[in-house]
């Protein structure tokens, strides 16, 4: 089969509707429109149901006892809003204190930051080199005003994925909320709100080849009960923690594409690490001073992430965007003129953040598309180093450290 | 972000990338930015001593489009002015021929800073030895 291009490999950014979860959707917008919240006829009843059979649906992925422990949002960042918010609001008389990590996802940063303009207290506990975070280090920064840990199940950049058990027993221990950013985790690898001791679990839709506009927020109701106030009022849907008319269709396309990854899991998880394995080894074994940025084991099975030495990230990109859909954590990619603060935590060289360059696997991703994009990324590469001040230095043997450059 | 034809442009087809030595006789090298910035220009301008006027220029950057293509435009204008002249190329000029937009303006700066830095490192090395220079024609 011909190669289609552009090729998307930027899963971590959204990923196409499965048309089997489009399917299950159509009918909801037309034929059986109504409001789930409609009591007293049929129209909704059946919209109730549907809305009902996809809180299951999502439960059952991620481990919950009551599907009604399921409240739906409009996507991951209004999910992280709600459990953020909610708790510190609810729980503002028994302390005003935060933990979290410095590699969050930009909602939980930017809620976190409200939060402290607001008189909260956050800490943010720094990862190691391989974007873990070590449970004991969040142990330490834990005082008696410390109402909720708040620590992401998987990165967005470099995939590590955390000892998420580990923090939830930390917070059972202390009796301490325990929220995860379980965004790019949830469909891709097991995720057990039991097992692993989470609380409140906030999760998107558009990660796992649902529709865009929908996420749900797990919130436990037994061992502990966990209370939040709203953020937004009106008709008390979702057990009063976010009022407003559930959107049925997403909400049926979420809950059938929650369904599939479950069923698909190990399989999809086998098959996504086996490409990523192949586009990881075609590009290191022709490329020098490339390194792996994140957990080698310890990560996404969709998610590499590298850095090349002496080109900068959006360079790469551009010369790639024509065919390939990738993302950079340059900083020439966003308006800051920072480089990624995930890849600056890892404490690796500021030049090496503007260097990483992110690729993400998706469920019709194929090896053609995968030696493709090696094959190009290797050629781009190449041929920016041959233009590239630093790589000339480098191969004269000069140490970059020890120019003193002229910053601007 | 879209990126102008003309950035596209240079960036496909960069003119004038390589180096010259550093001690050739009329070259200038001019080195700006830092890595941790992301953005690092060496601009070398080789002049001819004779007529003072720049016979080739070289350019290699690490940075984004817009700043590959920002030296490699200045590379560019640079050949065939006399050192004077070069010293009146300005960064909004360079703005203002690849249509940089706002977050892109630091590209065009370091470039001039770089054109600049070639300059005045000719000059200190070999201002000495042009012809028409008023210190050595005495």
């Amino acid at each position: 089969m011909a190669l289609k291009l552009p090729i998307f490999m930027d899963s971590q950014s959204t990923t196409p509707v499965d048309p089997r979860a489009l399917d299950a959707m159509l009918p909801y917008f037309t034929e059986k429109f109504g409001h789930p919240a409609s009591r007293n006829h049929p129209f909704g009843w059946e919209a109730e149901a549907a809305v009902d059979r996809a809180r299951g649906e999502i439960a059952a992925l991620i481990g919950a006892r009551d599907p009604k422990e399921l409240v739906f949002t409009s996507g991951g960042t209004e999910a992280i809003n709600l459990a953020l918010k909610g708790v510190a609001e609810m729980y503002r008389e028994k302390g005003n204190h935060i933990v979290t990590t410095a590699i969050e996802q930009r909602a939980g940063l930017d809620v976190c930051k409200r939060l402290e303009r607001q008189g909260f207290e956050v800490t943010y506990v720094a990862v190691g080199a391989d974007g873990l975070v070590d449970p004991e280090a969040i142990r330490a920064a834990l005082t008696d005003k410390t109402i909720l840990i708040s620590v992401m199940l998987a990165n967005n950049e470099i995939g590590t994925i955390q000892d998420t058990a580990s923090l939830g027993k930390l917070a059972k221990e202390k009796g301490i909320v325990f929220h995860t950013d379980a965004t790019q985790a949830v469909g891709k690898v097991p995720v057990d709100v039991e097992a692993m001791g989470i609380d409140l679990l906030s999760c998107t839709s558009h990660m796992l080849y649902g529709p865009k506009g929908v996420g749900a927020l797990y919130v436990r109701r037994k061992g502990p009960r966990v209370r939040l106030a709203p953020m937004i009022d009106g008709g008390g849907h979702e057990r009063g923690m976010r009022s407003g008319t559930v959107p049925v269709p997403l909400a049926v396309g979420f809950g059938r594409a929650a369904a599939l990854a479950h069923e698909g899991m190990g399989e999809e998880a086998k098959r996504m690490a086996a490409l990523r394995d192949r586009l990881q080894d075609a590009i290191l074994s022709k490329v020098d001073e490339a390194y792996l940025n994140g957990h080698p084991e310890r990560r996404l099975p969709h998610n590499l992430n590298i850095s090349f030495a002496y080109v900068e990230g959006e360079s790469v990109l551009m010369g790639l965007n024509k065919e390939v859909a990738l993302s950079s954590g340059s900083a020439c990619t966003s308006a800051t003129l920072e480089p990624s603060y995930v890849i600056s935590a890892l404490g690796v060289d500021t030049e090496l953040a503007h260097s990483s360059i992110r690729f993400g696997l998706h469920r019709f991703s194929t090896e053609e598309e995968v030696d493709f994009v090696a094959r190009r990324t290797v050629e781009v590469v190449t041929r920016l180093r041959e233009m590239s001040p630093l790589y000339e230095l480098a191969k004269e043997g000069v140490d970059l450290k020890t120019i003193k450059w002229k910053a601007e | 972000m879209a990126y102008s034809d003309k950035v596209v442009d240079h960036y496909n087809n960069p003119r004038n990338v390589g180096s010259f030595g550093k001690d050739t006789p009329g070259v200038g090298t001019g080195l700006v930015g830092a890595p941790e910035c992301g953005d690092v220009m060496k601009l070398q301008i080789k002049v001819n001593l004779e007529t003072g006027v720049i016979e080739d220029a070289k350019f290699k950057t690490f940075g984004c489009g817009s700043a590959i293509a920002s030296s490699s435009l200045a590379t560019e204008w640079l050949k065939g002015r006399t050192v004077d002249d070069a010293a009146k190329i300005k960064n909004t000029d360079i703005v203002n021929e690849l249509k940089l937009p706002p977050v892109k303006i630091h590209c065009s700066v370091l470039a001039e800073d770089a054109i600049k830095a070639a300059l005045a490192d000719y000059k200190e090395k070999w201002s000495q030895a042009e012809a028409g220079a008023d210190t050595s024609a005495s």
